[in-house]
């Protein structure tokens, strides 16, 4: 028997009209972890959907040779039978129902007469939460925990099925540092329990950590496979692999222009919507100027989307306080439609589910915030939206084959562009972008900074909230960071690094003063 | 982006669509070969109008309340509670017909309001708020009837459904002035086509080639000259039409063409990507609601006018055929997605099966099991349309 406990030969899997998989190959060692790298679209999550059974045997090319057997899987429960048990990106998790209910859900643990035995359930959970290392009871609903958490919990569950070889789906993309830091811990953990691991994941210093090896897929193709003990697998060495391109900088050169103020935020404190006495802003108080990039860097769960969401409109919290100056002079922004009137622009976090319609075609999501501007007594001239629309299509490079292309299909960097583009045409003077870049590959990445760099050459001002400091230091001209709701540090981007940001972003709430 | 569109992209670019109008043709077809044309004569397409306007109006209102994500269930209630008010203000109290109408349009207004202040500013969901409004309004109209009919009307109350344009232009056998008014209709619309046709292309749009385009016209005008013809020669041009016509055509313009309708489909689509957007979700909700009302009292007039009287259990069930046409007609049942055309369209299906299976003598029980698997299969053919352009993706 081979030291492999897959390989997957010459896999072709067609979709009509496209190619999504072509002969690609992939050996993952025993008791390894195999990092997939690849730009959005690349093939990764096909790959990987053809290796759990999501599309069954018949409808790909190619042979999987799991355990040194031919594996013909034709269903999630097959593959996941023999020990082959994949984590989504998107928590498969149901809120409502306990720790324990969820680890064994469709797998539960009968008792006597087909009833479930719930004390064996809760025992066994309590068993392979000790094993993930997560110190909660197993009858908490599962809507109360946090998504690292939750996280660890689908990993519970896997284990639960006497997983052999794990599959996770950009298992950090939702998590803070710290949470990230714990899955990576619990991933070598299990590889010493013989655990064989493979992560599809973008952040590459990740990847780096934590990998055996590497795999690079690009177009449907593998491109190579990085042994990641070497030490000329660098971040660099990989993003070169996955752009098929040298990317001299990762972020492109600007030279800041900074003007004068444009928006001033003074105490701005905001209370939790449902637990009133929580404060989860608490006095806040920044500036950004014209022409100018500011970050703003926290952990998860320090206040950030709540502070831009509380500025853009009062769309989040309660007894909101505080005061917000434009241009030197004092505004309102108690709706959404007051804040874009002041030229405010808000970009969220979550692009599918408060971005996009995504049953809308890009067009209309283009127009969505600024149909007052083409329309006249409430009547919209159609003609004048397409071709609004054509213009941000091609200035920003959405790539699709026309601007009715409904915005669901598209993929995260294009989602992205269009909810850029539909603030950009609001022509806002400030646009608050929220992780501007979660889940997208290094090429959109790049193409998202040099609209930012587009933005403030033009003389607007940007907000960039992001949980990648590396981002943050690259693109910012001033860095903002905030710890438990209050602003804790304002770092010149020339004195910043991460260590600096760190420290100033896990100040602990009895030293901020 | 220019381009000549040909045929194939024409029918292909929206399946939801024409998918319809294909069953569409398809049902009226096999009605007129089972009823040996009796469907298609003059007498039966005038009665067919008459006989589901209504519906239709009333599906006008509710595919905008499916488009923004909501149900409504009480507009069946509201129909026969309006249609009481009018009645016995005009036929007990004696006053005009036309306070009957404008009484039945206010309270119609007023009950939508209610139901629109619920949902949109206490936020309940609407399917809840019309639950109670159904029973509501049927209670309130046992209340104002007193548990008894009324009638008649009279004209020229009774003439709003029931009239007829006719003679007005004299006529050798048929109705010159029905004629005109449909020859004058295709002119409108093939002026309106053409321009919105020469805009497209000043904006370097891709448009269908001459050729197709003027086969599309002249294809419209033979089917609505067609059905004028039928008319004239029947009883002349039905005076609901002419509401109807207009209902239809300001309500398309109004979901297609305004900021109004462009956040309805907004709400519908992503609620909290709507409200991020600056629309005031509240307020749209509400005029949705408050819409459905007052097309309620539209088809509450309209069905008493028909009915010339009123009853207590006037008006039951047609909130489940007003549903039930805006579904067939390609409405989503998550919100987002649907047209007012394709509601119509929706509306006729089930008015041409519901006729024709009356013509063929068919029992009333096998009507409505025909009717159900008909929503049913409509529904299932959206969903697996949707699934396959998302594997397509």
């Amino acid at each position: 028997m081979s030291n492999n406990i897959l390989e997957m030969r010459s896999i072709t899997k067609t979709f009509p009209g496209v190619k999504a998989l072509q002969d690609v190959t992939l050996e993952v060692a025993r008791g390894e972890i195999h990092a997939i790298c690849g730009e959005n679209g690349a093939g990764k999550s096909t790959l990987m959907k053809v290796l759990s059974g999501v599309y069954p045997h018949g409808t790909y090319e190619g042979d999987i040779v799991y355990e040194g057997k031919h594996a013909q899987f034709g269903s999630i429960n097959d593959s996941e039978h023999v020990g082959v048990v994949i984590i989504h990106q998107e928590l498969a998790l149901v809120p409502y129902l306990s720790v324990a209910e969820n680890i064994f859900l469709g797998n539960e643990q009968r008792g006597r007469g087909g009833l479930i035995d719930w004390n064996a359930t809760n025992a066994e959970a309590a068993k392979l939460l000790a094993r993930v290392g997560l110190n909660e009871n197993p009858t908490t609903p599962v809507g109360t925990l946090g998504v690292g958490k939750q996280q660890l919990i689908e990993i519970a569950k896997a284990l639960s099925k006497q997983v052999k070889l794990l599959i996770l789906d950009e298992p950090t993309a939702a998590l803070n540092d710290s949470d990230s830091e714990h899955l990576l811990d619990l991933l070598r953990h299990l590889k010493g329990q013989g655990i064989t691991s493979i992560m599809i994941s973008h952040k590459l210093n990740e990847i780096a950590e934590i990998a055996d090896r590497t795999t690079i897929i690009r177009d449907g193709r593998t491109i190579e496979t990085i042994d990641m003990s070497l030490p000329t697998s660098t971040q660099d060495r990989i993003i070169k692999g996955m752009v098929g391109r040298d990317l001299e900088h990762r972020y492109p050169e600007r030279t800041p222009q900074v003007g004068t103020e444009v928006l001033r935020v003074e105490d701005w404190t905001v209370h939790h919507p449902t637990q009133m006495d929580r404060t989860v802003v608490d006095r806040a108080s920044f500036n950004v100027r014209r022409g100018e990039v500011v970050g703003i860097a926290g952990l998860m769960g320090a206040g950030r989307t709540e502070l831009a969401m509380s500025l853009f409109g009062h769309s989040y919290g309660r007894n909101i306080t505080g005061r917000v100056f434009k241009d030197g002079k004092e505004i309102k922004t108690r709706t959404v439609s007051e804040a874009i009137a002041h030229g405010l622009a808000y970009a969220t976090e979550d692009r599918k589910k408060y971005g996009l319609n995504l049953i809308e075609d890009i067009r209309r999501n283009i127009s969505a915030a600024n149909l007052d501007a083409l329309s006249s007594r409430g009547w919209v001239n159609q003609n004048e939206e397409l071709k609004v629309a054509e213009e941000y299509r091609a200035s920003l490079n959405i790539k699709a084959p026309t601007v009715m292309a409904l915005t669901g299909k598209l993929s995260g960097g294009n989602q992205q562009k269009v909810v850029l583009a539909k603030w950009i045409y609001t022509d806002a003077d400030v646009l608050i972008l929220d992780e501007p870049t979660r889940g997208i590959d290094v090429g959109a990445k790049y193409e998202i900074y040099t609209i930012i760099n587009r933005l403030v050459a033009a003389g607007k001002a940007v907000v960039v909230i992001s949980s990648e400091l590396p981002e943050l230091l690259g693109i910012c001209d001033r860095i903002y960071t905030l710890a438990f709701g209050r602003i804790t540090g304002e770092v010149p981007v020339a004195q910043a690094s991460q260590e600096r940001l760190m420290e100033l972003m896990t100040q602990e709430k009895e030293q901020v003063q | 982006m220019t381009g000549i569109a040909n045929i194939r992209e024409l029918l292909t670019r929206n399946m939801r669509q024409s998918g319809i109008y294909i069953a569409f043709v398809l049902i009226v077809g096999l009605f007129a070969i089972l009823t040996d044309g009796l469907s298609l004569s003059p007498n039966n397409i005038s009665n067919l109008v008459l006989q589901y306007s209504y519906i239709l109006i009333l599906a006008i209102g509710m595919v905008i309340v499916i488009i923004a994500g909501h149900i409504d269930l009480s507009v069946g209630s509201i129909v026969a509670f309006t249609g009481a008010i009018s009645a016995t203000l005009v036929i007990k109290g004696g006053l005009p017909w036309w306070m009957g109408v404008l009484v039945a349009l206010v309270v119609g207004f007023l009950a939508g309001a209610w139901q629109g202040f619920w949902v949109a500013y206490v936020g309940i969901p609407a399917f809840i708020v019309t639950l109670a409004g159904m029973l509501l309004f049927r209670g309130g109209t046992y209340l104002v009837l007193g548990n008894i009919s009324l009638s008649p009307f009279g004209a020229p109350y009774s003439d709003i459904a029931a009239g007829f344009q006719n003679g007005l232009l004299g006529g050798p056998g048929y109705d010159v002035f029905t004629l005109l008014i449909f020859a004058l209709a295709v002119v409108g619309f093939a002026v309106s086509q053409w321009r919105s046709r020469s805009a497209r292309v000043a904006y370097q749009q891709a448009v269908e080639a001459l050729p197709l385009f003027a086969l599309k016209i002249v294809a419209v005008a033979a089917v609505v000259m067609w059905f004028a013809w039928q008319l004239a020669n029947s009883r002349g041009l039905p005076n609901v039409l002419i509401i109807l016509a207009f209902l239809i055509m300001a309500y398309s313009l109004i979901t297609s063409r305004t900021v109004f309708g462009r956040h309805v489909y907004a709400i519908g689509g992503n609620l909290s990507a709507a409200q991020l957007s600056g629309v005031k979700v509240r307020r749209v909700n509400f005029w949705v609601m408050t819409n459905m009302g007052i097309l309620a009292g539209v088809a509450g007039v309209v069905f008493s006018s028909r009915s010339n009287g009123a009853q207590p259990s006037a008006g039951n069930m047609f909130e489940l055929d007003a549903i039930a046409a805006c579904f067939i007609g390609g409405a989503s049942t998550t919100g987002g997605v649907g047209k007012v055309t394709g509601a119509m369209v929706g509306g006729l299906i089930m008015a041409v099966m519901s006729n024709g299976m009356q013509i063929l003598g068919l029992d009333q029980s096998i009507q409505q099991v025909v009717k159900g698997l008909v929503l049913l299969l409509a529904v299932a053919f959206d969903i697996y349309n949707k699934r396959r352009a998302v594997t397509a993706g």
